[in-house]
């Protein structure tokens, strides 16, 4: 939370920041983190497309990569994988 | 160019020369003929604009809304159920400062169903931080086009419009409009050239989140821009009559309102009608005036203080209703007048709800009564006008 006092007149008229939402850190929000168990994936790409928060990456052939600096830890992408890969992991 | 076209028609001359460059619409009802002839002039390469077509009217907002905001002046058109869809969409669209106009033919909400005249759709959004204007002639439904965007993309002002026409009287019947050269039109209105432009690759945050500490302060700035505006929309409303020699009143129109014993105030076509029975009547003798409020949004109070000091009665005629209390006219009329001395009585009239027609008649009907009423107090503050039991079938 920014603590700058701002009048008003300050502020530009258009609610516009230069700092797009990839460079603001939310994934303190997150209370479970998803883990992968690499023996099980199959690499289908369900959890990279079902995941509301773009929060997975995926090359070629690479396995899934968790943003956790962005993943808000909903567990969509453990619900979803059809092999039971994704484990939600409680956070420290 | 004189033609003699509809209120639909109008509006579509009033996006091509304007230069619109893109517009979002979806097609189908409660849609009208505006964006039907947009997309002919589109095809027909008469107009160099981005036709986008869409699944929902709330789509067609979000895609003006972009379009807006990347720099291009953009248009739409809607009506009734579709501009309720749209709701939440013309909140960000003023929120994010975005001058979008659009055109919406003023039709009753279902249910029951109708497709008729009836203000309800347009007063529902009063609160969304959208300009609105009550036209009362096809050429005022294409000169207010050029006016809100002149207004609107002003870089203190950065506010959306809707230009409104009442559903059949203006937007299916046709009568002579001048269709304004484009380049003449060129020299009213600059090209649109916002604060700040999405730019492709460098990713800025867009109405993001903001923290108790900063949100207040925004609202205040449109809250801001909406005031400036009243004054704004007078000027070019004057400047309109030294360029194209037609003007419209401003806010508010005074039609035989100084020392009237009675007028009646309203908004859209019923005006116009009211206007020839002020004729009629001033010919028996009474005095009697309209004054019709071509700007609802930003509200023109002082223009409404004015007529508290011109008039002896008002009657407020709202072609909508506020289920509670009383017409959304009438609401801030009676609003307006509080605070000042010597206020004369008031009654809100609702009438021509879902496209009844608001007769001579009726309105020299209303005319009598408020003349009896003047010096008095209204009595009944809130009157249905001309309902109709089985009998009068």
């Amino acid at each position: 939370m920014t603590t700058r006092k701002a009048a008003h007149k300050d502020l530009p008229r258009m609610p516009i920041t230069t700092i797009p939402s990839t460079k603001v850190v939310t994934g303190f929000w997150r209370t479970f983190r998803p883990t992968l168990d690499e023996s099980k994936c199959i690499k289908c790409r369900i959890c990279w497309k079902f995941c509301p928060d773009v929060s997975i990456s995926m090359t070629d052939d690479s396995f899934p990569a968790f943003d956790y600096e962005h993943c808000k830890g909903c567990g969509i992408c453990a619900n979803e994988c059809p092999r039971k890969a994704i484990i939600m992991v409680m956070e420290e | 160019m004189r033609k003699v076209i509809t209120g639909n028609s109008a509006s579509a001359y009033g996006a091509k020369v304007s230069r619109a460059e893109v517009i979002a619409a979806y097609p189908i009802t409660p849609q009208t003929s505006i964006v039907e002839k947009i997309a002919d002039f589109v095809a027909n390469k008469e107009m160099d604009a981005k036709f986008i077509k869409v699944e929902s009217e709330h789509s067609a907002m979000a895609a003006c809304i972009s379009a807006s905001m990347a720099g291009a002046r953009t248009y739409t058109a809607t009506s009734s159920h579709g501009l309720l869809l749209m709701h939440e969409m013309l909140i960000w669209a003023s929120g994010s400062r975005a001058p979008v106009v659009m055109s919406n033919v003023n039709r009753a909400n279902g249910p029951p169903w109708s497709v008729w005249a009836d203000q309800h759709d347009t007063m529902a959004q009063r609160d969304t931080g959208w300009m609105q204007f009550y036209c009362e002639s096809n050429q005022e439904v294409l000169d207010t086009i050029i006016q809100a965007y002149r207004v609107g993309e002003q870089r203190d002002i950065m506010t959306p419009s809707i230009i409104i026409e009442d559903a059949f009287v203006l937007s299916h019947t046709a009568e002579p409009v001048d269709i304004p050269d484009i380049g003449v039109v060129d020299k009213f209105l600059p090209p649109f050239d916002p604060p700040s432009k999405v730019i492709p690759g460098e990713p800025y945050g867009y109405g993001s989140l903001v923290m108790p500490d900063l949100y207040m302060d925004f609202r205040y700035k449109i809250a801001e821009s909406m005031d400036l505006a009243r004054d704004r929309l007078r000027q070019v409303d004057r400047d309109f009559q030294k360029h194209f020699g037609r003007s419209y009143g401003g806010l508010v129109e005074f039609y035989e309102c100084e020392g009237a014993d009675a007028v009646i105030l309203t908004a859209g076509t019923a005006a116009s009608t009211a206007k020839d029975v002020v004729d009629k009547m001033r010919r028996e003798g009474k005095k009697v005036g309209v004054a019709r409020m071509r700007v609802f949004r930003p509200f023109p109070y002082e223009e409404v203080r004015k007529l508290a000091k011109m008039a002896g009665a008002i009657g407020v005629l709202d072609r909508s209703y506020c289920f509670g209390y009383a017409g959304p006219i009438a609401c801030e009329v009676m609003g307006a007048l509080y605070n000042i001395s010597d206020r004369p009585p008031i009654r809100s009239y609702i009438a021509g709800l879902g496209g009844r027609d608001i007769t001579p008649e009726v309105l020299e009907r209303l005319f009598d009564e408020i003349l009896a009423f003047k010096g008095k107090g209204s009595g009944e503050e809130v009157k249905w006008v001309d309902l109709k039991g089985l009998e009068g079938l």
